[in-house]
């Protein structure tokens, strides 16, 4: 008898043969013996499932991944991807509709079902102001374990084999930068928690400081312990007063206990955390300016390498992780590394904080395994767009990465996957938009921004952002042309290659994405001198439908500019010289007679 | 901290009071205290329920803050545990609501149906008006 590894059941009742399940069949035949699986796959045609509803239905053991609504044309996908790789596909999987009316609590909703939280995992639980509280949740724990059953390589193995990466933006491999700072050898050394978070819409590493400062600060003992550390600092902006306040009482608590100090547990070993605050310059994020900062100087970065692991702040090797990546530490001490190896996917493991925003039904903040979907993000967990409106959008990564179209939905959010397609992970920053949104307008949103944000050391940087905004400002303004384009094109490839830090390196990107994929966005813009989201005032146009109008006056008596005039009763005219386009006559109208296009 | 025995007795002693199961012997009430809470009007909520647990004089009842529960657009956000009973959600809070909660919930054991969240087509909201589509 054989055994096979997996069985594929497909519906053979009459609901499910009459959409075409016997073509399935045939298809499912097809690409197993294609793929040699022939004696590992067992395909079963089966009676009714009675849910007719939902089919052709096809259901796989031995994980029991009901797929509803199959077209011969999935097959392909099923087989490849679920047979092969071992990874159901999210997107014909059936889940159950969701549930309505009152719920009495959030964890029951879909918002949070779908969620799963570790780095996040106490907030929203426990009182951050209360270091018992803390504890009585398995804090400091982890530290108590490190420091007195484990070696400082074993700890490092330990964080290495979890797979951890970096959460503030690069996705560099944790372990591999403990390691690298324990082995440099020097008689001082430092540990930095990034807390310098400053994407627009972004709002992970506060909420995490906010909610549970004791993991962060824990985190950080360990990785003192681990590479040899007795001093760490958090950079943390001003901007963010109650992070700051929650932070000084648990630094105080801690030191009260004796978990922060001399002689932590009677080992021997010292650890002291001090809060360095910035005052919000963004290039600050960046890990050689951030140091700087610190030490006093301007917040500019300095070429690497050398790297911080090497020589960081005052020289010293210096390990610098973000927020968000200390706090899954505990987890992964207290838990085990297989435990967090096992979320998320091959090369992306545990899970990544989202703050969900823009045009989104459920804005907040979210914590989902790597590789699930932008989709399952957007509409299961966000609820989708509001009001009807059409999905455009989704920008993650902030003013470093970019913009994922409709086509990307299905996407596995992953370091690697976000970053070939033009975007980037980021921070956690997700941001929405739909139909209404203009690309242009967005794209120069974030430039401008880090235009602004430049801190002028680099020339490419500097010189270059402003020049790609004076080209943005061109086109919304209806004065762009087609060589435009690729002028933006070609410096921003420039400013990617030529400058200094990672803010150059990545300011193009927003305008690089939209570029290649909204092109013809810019093209409207530049030909057809027309925003086809209405958003650029310069290329919009008020005017009254003469049909429509009743001649009732109240727009020409709205209008601040008497841009308008008319005789009563009869269809009045906006006078476009004098029009400032506030919109006040469209927002007044009862008849729905005046346009913006 | 000299010993894990310590940290073990300070874990023991202080697990009831976060304990989020259904087996815990006292009530807990926290309140969406992250920027996003605060910046929505938690403050107030917290203190008209510190004062009305105070007033009734409830002492097996926890009060505390706590940070981002998630779901920003529906803060303030205050939760109840009671023992025996599974968390209760309440949306949208304001200092009156909150003091009917502990009236109403925490010491007469009656969840205040209209605080809490519900779904409509899919959407959470804390009305029963479906937005336009």
């Amino acid at each position: 008898m054989a055994f096979y590894r997996s069985q594929v059941l497909i519906c053979g009742g009459t609901g499910c043969t009459s959409s075409d399940s016997m073509k399935i069949l045939e298809k499912f035949h097809e690409e197993v013996k294609k793929n040699n699986l022939e004696e590992e796959i067992e395909i079963v045609r089966t009676g009714c499932f009675g849910l007719c509803e939902l089919g052709p239905v096809v259901i796989v053991y031995p994980e029991g991944a009901f797929y509803s609504r199959v077209q011969v044309s999935d097959v392909e996908e099923i087989v490849a991807e679920h047979l092969i790789k071992g990874r159901p596909v999210t997107r014909l999987l059936y889940t159950e509709s969701v549930e309505e009316g009152r719920i009495k609590s959030l964890n029951e909703t879909g918002f949070y079902k779908k969620q799963e939280r570790i780095a996040l995992r106490n907030c929203g639980v426990i009182d951050p102001e209360n270091i018992d509280e803390y504890i009585a949740v398995d804090g400091y724990k982890a530290l108590a374990k490190v420091l007195t059953t484990m070696t400082p390589e074993q700890v490092i193995e330990e964080v290495k084999k979890s797979g951890l990466r970096g959460r503030g933006g690069g996705g560099f491999p944790t372990g591999l930068k403990w390691e690298f700072t324990a082995k440099s050898k020097a008689d001082q050394k430092y540990v930095l928690c990034n807390a310098d978070e400053g994407d627009p819409g972004a709002f992970m590493d506060r909420s995490v400081l906010e909610g549970d400062p004791h993991s962060v600060l824990e985190a950080m003992a360990i990785a003192g312990y681990a590479i040899g550390a007795n001093q760490g600092y958090i950079y943390v902006r001003a901007e963010y007063p109650i992070a700051v306040e929650r932070l000084k009482v648990a630094i105080k608590q801690a030191r009260e206990y004796g978990l922060l100090g001399k002689n932590i547990f009677g080992t021997g070993f010292s650890f002291d955390v001090e809060i360095r605050l910035g005052a919000g310059a963004f290039v600050c994020g960046e890990e050689t300016a951030l140091m700087n900062s610190i030490e006093g100087r301007r917040g500019m970065p300095n070429p690497k390498p050398p790297f911080p692991a090497q020589s960081g702040l005052w020289e010293k090797p210096t390990l610098i992780n973000n927020v968000e990546t200390y706090a899954n530490v505990p987890a992964i001490i207290v838990r085990g590394a297989d435990w967090f190896a096992s979320k998320g996917t091959e090369k992306s493991k545990g899970t990544k904080v989202f703050a969900l925003g823009g045009k989104i039904t459920n804005t907040g903040l979210v914590e989902v395994p790597m590789g699930i979907s932008l989709r399952e993000v957007i509409y299961e967990i966000g609820g989708g767009i509001p009001n009807g409106k059409k999905f455009k959008a989704v920008q993650t990564g902030g003013p470093s990465g970019g913009c994922l179209t409709e086509e990307h939905l299905d996407t596995p959010i992953e370091y690697d996957t976000l970053t070939a397609l033009g975007s980037m992970m980021g921070s956690g920053g997700m941001i929405v938009m739909d139909e209404d949104n203009c690309m242009v307008d967005v794209a120069r949103f974030y430039l401008d921004f880090t235009r602004d944000e430049s801190c002028g050391k680099c020339t490419p940087c500097r010189i270059g952002t402003k020049r790609m905004l004076e080209i943005l400002d061109r086109i919304v303004e209806g004065k762009g042309t087609l060589e435009d384009l690729d002028k933006l094109e070609e410096l921003g490839n420039q400013i990617k290659a030529a400058s200094l830090c990672g803010l150059g390196q990545t300011a193009p990107n927003p305008v690089l994405s939209t570029l290649k994929h909204f092109r013809h966005e810019y093209e409207a813009h530049v030909i057809d001198k027309k925003c086809p989201a209405g958003v650029c005032q310069a290329l919009l146009q008020y005017t009254i439908i003469e049909e429509k109008c009743k001649g009732c006056s109240l727009c020409a008596r709205q209008c601040p500019v008497n841009a308008i005039s008319g005789q009563v009763k009869n269809p009045y005219v906006i006078d476009q010289d004098k029009c400032i386009k506030c919109g006040a006559c469209l927002d007044k109208c009862p008849f729905k007679a005046i346009v913006k296009k | 901290m000299k010993s894990i025995q310590e940290l073990e007795e300070i874990r023991k002693r202080t697990l009831d009071r976060v304990n989020q199961r259904t087996d815990r012997t006292t009530t807990r009430i926290v309140v969406g205290m992250a920027t996003c809470g605060i910046a929505a009007g938690a403050r107030p909520v917290l203190l008209a329920i510190m004062e009305e647990v105070e007033k009734l004089g409830l002492s097996d009842v926890t009060v505390a803050q706590t940070g981002c529960i998630g779901l920003c657009k529906m803060e303030p956000i205050v939760e109840v545990i009671r023992p025996g009973e599974k968390k209760v959600t309440y949306v949208k809070m304001d200092a009156d609501k909150a003091r009917r909660i502990v009236n109403e919930h925490v010491v007469g054991g009656k969840v205040v149906d209209e605080y809490t969240l519900h779904i409509v087509q899919g959407k959470m909201l804390n009305d029963y008006k479906v937005e336009k589509e």
